[in-house]
């Protein structure tokens, strides 16, 4: 036993290595990124390399569990949209060697485009999801997950959110690592998902749900906190610490684990007259407490006692709690400091050109996508009309141009265009779509801390296969002594009836430096 | 006792390095410790904060909640501000009074508002310098947060100055003497601004 002082996230890989990983698979994404890195520097397992998105890295996983090995996927939220068809099926087929699938969720939108909950993911497909409580929790849990992932042959999801996976507390942790399982194949017929098989293991699914709801009834992770009072509380994952934070005696169902535990949640409703449900994202919740037919009063993020959307805060469960709104003395006098691309970034280049360009024609569209130059939509350059999700630029900019709109342009970076741009590319060639695609170079994966871009040296090679006219794909070097010329191809792409792609390509000015630090080393 | 810190800033200026450095030291005096940070899109030179808690008892909340904090370090006078709700009262300001200009609406009274807060009648005590300038004055320009660290360590109270001392030197082994010495001529400026 020892103690470390652990981000949520790094409580969550050093658990799983404790329990005999095999291998992570994953694509970065705030706020999941650190399990990954932290296996990456401190694994000696036989895969940790970043994979090109959700679906690769969660598919990949399954094919690790299937050959009888532990494996772990990480991603953030918005990542589960991605993977959620093998994810959903992965329940189907069942597992072999344990599965755990991390979805780092974001409510408040710190680094992140919306506020979805994973756990309807989780409840979606039919399988346990963990939440913890703590970054002790966190750990301890990873072995538990896998352990009944092995027990039931399922995938578990692990939710966890930010300021979990963001935060920092000491934690002890076991001297004893679980060897890794040994190669043994499942070679099952039900890993065929033909219908006549799909069916049988879609009723062997449901038929495992009152395991599942067994298991969520004696995890020790979901417990009754009794107490005298007419309110009480369900209080999910971190929800939990906020209520402990009031110092108030309540009495509280902690839930960690799920299929809810609706034995105890019944057994709650007896002794309150009003429920409030604490949980960090969306109602889930407080939808399924409703559809219960308890005889109680339940409030939450529905009834409008917490706040419909952002993350909870000590702030807004004491609110909730003492049923009192905080009157805040007024603020001083400030304004916001968005954040915006560094000094001496390529991105900077490119958007200086295009704006002066995109001015030239005055019915231009620039789509943009996700990443660092996603700041390009912000002042100085305004430069951008959308933003939706990864690799929705390309494919965007084609449906406008399939209705009309010209010039239609897509901004994309490096990481963003292997992730998901590839196959939007493939769609705009094969409809011969009037567009320009500025694949934006920076050789790195850069608004998440720098990681390994999976196309570096390949993009040309990419377009040209993908069938872009080999005359239409070109590489600039941004850099403000090269803006004319960088104007100039734009303007001639602009005018070329067909798909073109110009590669701006200048390493990231943060991974510049750190590699200049590493060399003088 | 308990001791609830916000530490704000702009990406890159090394709050997260001044809270390593307390993390170390609580953890060292076995401390019950949490420290929600910030990573992400504002660290591309956006406000960054960090909720540090320190404790002998249980810590539920990574959260600080407001009105509690007993103390804000600041690399930045505006980023101090940003958090006032936070402090409770007798709480103490310990900022870098030199702003960082990104975007250009900064307002040109930021240093008159964390004056007047001093004489706001709200028990707030403030404590500023130009820490960047006193770095290059002693050629540790790399060390200006450390500086900030040393001006707070008198009034974090559950940790003893030279324990945080220690920690410092700690922090920084791994990148050699050289840069440790620096640190530590840091810590004990910051330090002797208090004494003045
Ligand atoms: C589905 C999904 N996965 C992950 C992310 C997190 N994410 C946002 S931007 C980004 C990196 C983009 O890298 P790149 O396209 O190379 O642009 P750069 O930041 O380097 O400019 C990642 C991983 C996301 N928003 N959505």
């Amino acid at each position: 036993m020892e103690k470390r002082l652990l981000l949520g996230d790094e409580a969550i890989a050093l658990g799983a290595l404790h329990a005999g990983l095999s291998g992570v698979y994953a694509y970065p994404g705030t706020p999941s990124t650190e399990i990954t890195e932290f296996i990456q520097k401190n694994g000696k397992c036989l895969h940790s390399r970043w994979c090109t998105n959700e679906k690769t890295a969660m598919e990949a996983a399954l094919g690790m569990s299937y050959a009888g090995k532990r494996a772990l996927v990480c991603m953030k939220h918005v990542g589960m949209n991605v993977c959620a068809d093998a994810f959903v099926n992965s329940a189907i087929t069942g597992v072999n060697g344990g599965l755990v699938v991390v979805a780092a969720d974001d409510p408040s939108m710190h680094s992140s485009q919306n506020e979805q909950d994973s756990r309807f993911y989780g409840k979606f497909a039919m399988v346990p999801i963990f939440e913890p409580s703590s970054q002790q929790e966190a750990y301890d849990m990873m072995n538990d997950a896998y352990e009944l992932s092995e027990r039931m042959r399922l995938p578990v999801l692990m939710r966890v959110v930010t300021r979990l996976a963001h935060s920092r507390a000491s934690v002890v942790v076991r001297s004893d690592v679980r060897p890794e399982n040994s190669l043994n194949p499942d070679n099952g017929r039900h890993w065929i998902l033909l219908p006549a098989i799909a069916r049988k293991n879609y009723i062997a699914l449901i038929e495992k749900q009152s395991a599942l709801a067994r298991a969520s009834e004696q995890s020790q992770y979901n417990y009754y906190e009794k107490a005298n009072n007419e309110l009480g509380i369900v209080a999910c994952g971190i929800g939990y610490n906020y209520v402990k934070e009031t110092e108030i005696k309540l009495p509280i169902i902690k839930i960690s684990q799920y299929p809810l535990p609706e034995q105890k949640l019944k057994a709650l409703a007896e002794q309150c007259q009003e429920i409030l449900v604490v949980e960090d994202g969306q109602p889930f919740v407080e939808e399924q407490l409703k559809g219960l037919g308890l005889n109680v009063n339940i409030s939450g993020r529905l009834t409008g006692v917490l706040p419909r959307t952002g993350e909870l805060t000590p702030d807004n469960v004491s609110e909730a709690i003492n049923n009192r709104r905080t009157s805040l003395p007024p603020t001083p006098h400030l304004v916001p400091r968005p954040p915006q691309l560094c000094q001496g970034c390529g991105h900077r280049d490119v958007y200086a050109a295009l704006k002066e360009v995109v001015s030239e024609f005055n019915t231009a569209k620039v789509f943009g996508d996700i990443g660092c130059y996603t700041l390009g939509a912000l002042p100085p350059y305004q430069a951008l009309d959308s933003t939706i999700d990864m690799g929705a630029s390309i494919t965007m900019a084609k449906g406008a141009a399939d209705a009309g709109i010209w010039p239609a342009i897509a901004v994309i970076g490096d990481s963003t265009f292997t992730h998901s741009g590839m196959t939007g590319l493939l769609d705009a060639v094969n409809d011969q779509a009037n567009i320009v695609v500025i694949i934006s170079d920076n050789l790195t994966t850069a608004m998440t801390g720098g990681q390994d871009s999976a196309g570096t040296n390949k993009f040309e090679q990419i377009c040209l296969g993908l069938g872009v006219e080999p005359e239409h794909v070109k590489v600039v070097v941004p850099l403000p002594k090269n803006i004319e010329d960088i104007k100039q191809t734009l303007r001639d792409e602009i005018n070329y009836k067909g798909v073109s792609v110009i590669i701006p390509r200048r390493e990231c000015i943060q991974t510049f430096r750190r590699h200049a630090k590493e060399q003088k080393k | 006792m308990k001791r609830d810190i916000i530490l704000a800033g702009v990406g890159g200026q090394g709050i997260l390095s001044i809270a390593t450095i307390i993390g170390e030291a609580a953890t060292k005096a076995e401390l019950q410790l949490k420290q929600a940070e910030v990573h992400g899109m504002s660290q591309r030179g956006g406000d960054v904060q960090s909720n540090l808690r320190l404790s002998h008892t249980t810590i539920y909340s990574d959260l600080i909640p407001r009105g509690k904090a007993d103390m804000i370090i600041a690399t930045e006078p505006m980023e101090a501000l940003r958090y006032l709700d936070w402090l409770g009262d007798g709480g103490v300001i310990v900022t870098n009074s030199r702003p960082f200009v990104n975007i250009p609406n900064y307002p040109d009274d930021i240093m008159e508002q964390l004056e007047a807060l001093g004489h706001s009648g709200k028990n707030i005590k403030v404590i500023q310098n130009d820490i960047e300038a006193l770095a290059r004055e002693h050629m540790i320009p790399k060390s200006a947060n450390i500086i900030l660290l040393g001006m707070a360590a008198p009034y974090l109270n559950i940790i003893k100055a030279d324990e945080l001392r220690e920690a410092v030197g700690k922090v920084f082994a791994s990148k050699g003497n050289a840069v440790v010495e620096a640190n530590l001529v840091a810590f004990d400026l910051g330090m002797g601004i208090n004494l003045l």
